[in-house]
C-alpha cells in the first residue's frame, strides 16, 4: 500500500518501498490552468529535496517543480511530452512527472498526510 | 501580464456577472478581471477561432475629444500621434500611437471620428497619464472627456457579426475598422468593427448601467461564450499584436516595433508629432533594432525576457512568448538587432538556461480573417 503525502509546494509523492512518484496536486494544475508542456529531469539526474527540478507550463506562465525529497530520478513520464493535459485530468494518475529513488526517507517526516494538506488547501482560501 | 498599481482595484460593470460565471479573478491594471472562466484559456481560445467569444475590456480607457469653436479635434490629436487622425471619415476608425520626444510609445491607442468627435480608446494601465496628457496639450484646442466608466464589451470570432446582427442588424454592413451608433437592448452604443485578436469581431461602447444587461444577452446568444483575460493574451499573441508595456513601450519606436503602416504617408514627410525627428530618421534609414516573430523548435516555451542570441551571442530579447493554441506549438516576438531581423533566419533562445532553436518568420502566426466588405 503506498502512503501519499504532500508538500507546500503542491506537489505530492506516493511512496512504494523506497521509490517514490512525484506529480502535482488537484488544486496547483487547478491553479495553473491548461497545462500545455512539462519539462521533466532525466533518469540518472540526482536531486535533492527542495531543488527545482522540473518545469510545469501553463498557457499563463511556468512554475517550477521542487523535489519534495532528495533522490535519484528513475524514470520520467514520457507521455506528457504529447498529452501535457494529463496533468489537467488526472493529476494524481496519468499525470505524474517522475519516479525517484528515495535516498533518506525520514525527509518524508517533514511533509503533510492527506488530511493536513487538505486543511491547507482550505487555509489558502 | 499582472500590472498593477498600488491603491484598491476597481471593478467594471460585469464583475458580478464574471463571478457568476465562475471567472477566476485576478488583479490587472488595477482592475479585479477574470482571467479564465471554468472551460480553461485552451477551450476559450478555440471557442473565439471557431465561433464567438466575449471579453469584458471595460477596464480600458474611452475619452471623448470635442474641438473648441473653431478648432478641429483631429488636426489637434495629430500633434500627439503620427497617424493621419484629419483624414478620418466620420465613422473611421484608425490604430495609433502616442509617442513622446524620442519617438517611444507612450500607448498604443484606438481613434474612431464620429464626425463630430473623436473617440479614443486607451489602454487601462496608462488611461490616467493618457487623459493627462490629451489635457495638458489639447485643453486649448479641444475638450476633453474621460469616459472610464463606460462599459466596452469585444465579441470576437466568425460567427460574431451572426450572434450580435440579432440584436443590432445594422452590424453586418460594418466593415473592418469602422463604427457607428447602435442601440442595443434600448441603449445607446457605438460599436466598431475591430478587436484584438485577429478575427473578425467588434467592439462595443456601452452606457455603464445597460453593460450588464447587454453582456448577458450576447451570452444567450448560441455562438457565443465569455473568454478571459488570458485567451485574449494567446489570441492576440497569434496575431502578432502588440501588447504594450512589452511588445513596446517608451524605448521603442513604431518603427522598431513594425508599425509603420500607421503611421500617415504625409505625415512622414510633414512631422509635427512628439519624436518625428527620431521616427522620420528610422524610416530613412532603418531602425537599430525590429520586432520580430518567432518560431521555436520544439515545446519549450521561451516567454518574455529570453534572450535571442545567434551563435551565443546575443542579439535580442524575447517581449512576449507562449503557447498558440490554434498552431499546438510555442511562439514568440522579440527585438532582435536589424543585420539579424530577416525572415527564415536562425536564431537561439535562451529558455532556463537551455538554447532552443528558432526560426525569424512573418507574423501574424496565425493569419487575420477581418471583414473588409
Amino acid at each position: 500500500m503506498a502512503s501519499v503525502k504532500y508538500s507546500q509546494e503542491h506537489e505530492w509523492i506516493s511512496v512504494e518501498g523506497d521509490v517514490g512518484t512525484i506529480g502535482i496536486t488537484h488544486y496547483a494544475q487547478e491553479q495553473l490552468g491548461d497545462v500545455v508542456f512539462v519539462d521533466v529531469p532525466k533518469a540518472g539526474r540526482k536531486v535533492a529535496k527542495g531543488e527545482a527540478c522540473a518545469v510545469v507550463e501553463s498557457v499563463k506562465a511556468a512554475s517550477d517543480i521542487y523535489a519534495p525529497a532528495s533522490g535519484e530520478v528513475t524514470e520520467a513520464n514520457a507521455a506528457l511530452a504529447d498529452t501535457p493535459g494529463d496533468v489537467n485530468a488526472e493529476p494524481m494518475g496519468k499525470g505524474w512527472f517522475f519516479k525517484l529513488k528515495l535516498s533518506d526517507k525520514s525527509e518524508l517526516d517533514g511533509l503533510m498526510d492527506q488530511a493536513a494538506y487538505e486543511a491547507f488547501v482550505k487555509s489558502l482560501g | 501580464m499582472t500590472d498593477s498599481p498600488a491603491g484598491p482595484l476597481k471593478r467594471t460593470p460585469l464583475y458580478t456577472l464574471h463571478r457568476e460565471l465562475g471567472g477566476r479573478i485576478v488583479p490587472f491594471a488595477g482592475y479585479e478581471m477574470p482571467v479564465q472562466y471554468p472551460t480553461g484559456i485552451l477551450a476559450e481560445h478555440a471557442q473565439t477561432r471557431i465561433a464567438a467569444g466575449l471579453f469584458d475590456v471595460s477596464h480600458m480607457g474611452q475619452v471623448r475629444l470635442t474641438g473648441r469653436p473653431g478648432q478641429a479635434a483631429a488636426k489637434a490629436l495629430e500633434s500627439l500621434v503620427p497617424a493621419d487622425i484629419a483624414g478620418l471619415q466620420p465613422g473611421q476608425q484608425r490604430y495609433t500611437q502616442f509617442t513622446n520626444d524620442g519617438g517611444g510609445i507612450l500607448d498604443d491607442l484606438m481613434v474612431t471620428s464620429t464626425g463630430d468627435h473623436l473617440l479614443l480608446v486607451v489602454n487601462a494601465a496608462c488611461k490616467d497619464a493618457d487623459l493627462a496628457h490629451l489635457q495638458k496639450h489639447l485643453a486649448a484646442t479641444c475638450e476633453v472627456e474621460p469616459m472610464f466608466s463606460r462599459g466596452l464589451l469585444a465579441l470576437q470570432g466568425p460567427l460574431a457579426v451572426q450572434a450580435l446582427a440579432r440584436l443590432a442588424p445594422q452590424v453586418a454592413g460594418l466593415k473592418f475598422m469602422t463604427g457607428t451608433f447602435i442601440v442595443i437592448d434600448g441603449a445607446r452604443c457605438y460599436v466598431t468593427r475591430s478587436g484584438y485578436t485577429g478575427c473578425d469581431g467588434f467592439e462595443i461602447s456601452t452606457p455603464a448601467d445597460a453593460t450588464d444587461a447587454i453582456a448577458r444577452k450576447l451570452l444567450a446568444q448560441p455562438e457565443v461564450k465569455p473568454i478571459g483575460l488570458g485567451a485574449r493574451d494567446s489570441l492576440r499573441l497569434e496575431a502578432g499584436l502588440c501588447l504594450y508595456g512589452h511588445d513596446i513601450d517608451t524605448t521603442t519606436t513604431p518603427i522598431e516595433a513594425g508599425l509603420l503602416w500607421s503611421i500617415g504617408k504625409e505625415r512622414r514627410s510633414q512631422g509635427g508629432f512628439p519624436g518625428a525627428a527620431t521616427i522620420q530618421k528610422q524610416i530613412a534609414e532603418g531602425a537599430p533594432r525590429k520586432r520580430v516573430g518567432l518560431l521555436p523548435d520544439g515545446k519549450a516555451i521561451a516567454r518574455e525576457g529570453a534572450e535571442i542570441a545567434i551563435t551565443g551571442k546575443v542579439v535580442g530579447k524575447v517581449t512576449s512568448g507562449g503557447f498558440a493554441p490554434t498552431l499546438a506549438r510555442a511562439i514568440a516576438m522579440g527585438y532582435l538587432e536589424r543585420a539579424h531581423s530577416a525572415n527564415g533566419t536562425k536564431v537561439e533562445l535562451i529558455v532556463r538556461g537551455k538554447s532552443v532553436p528558432a526560426e525569424i518568420v512573418p507574423m501574424p502566426l496565425v493569419k487575420h480573417t477581418y471583414y473588409r466588405g
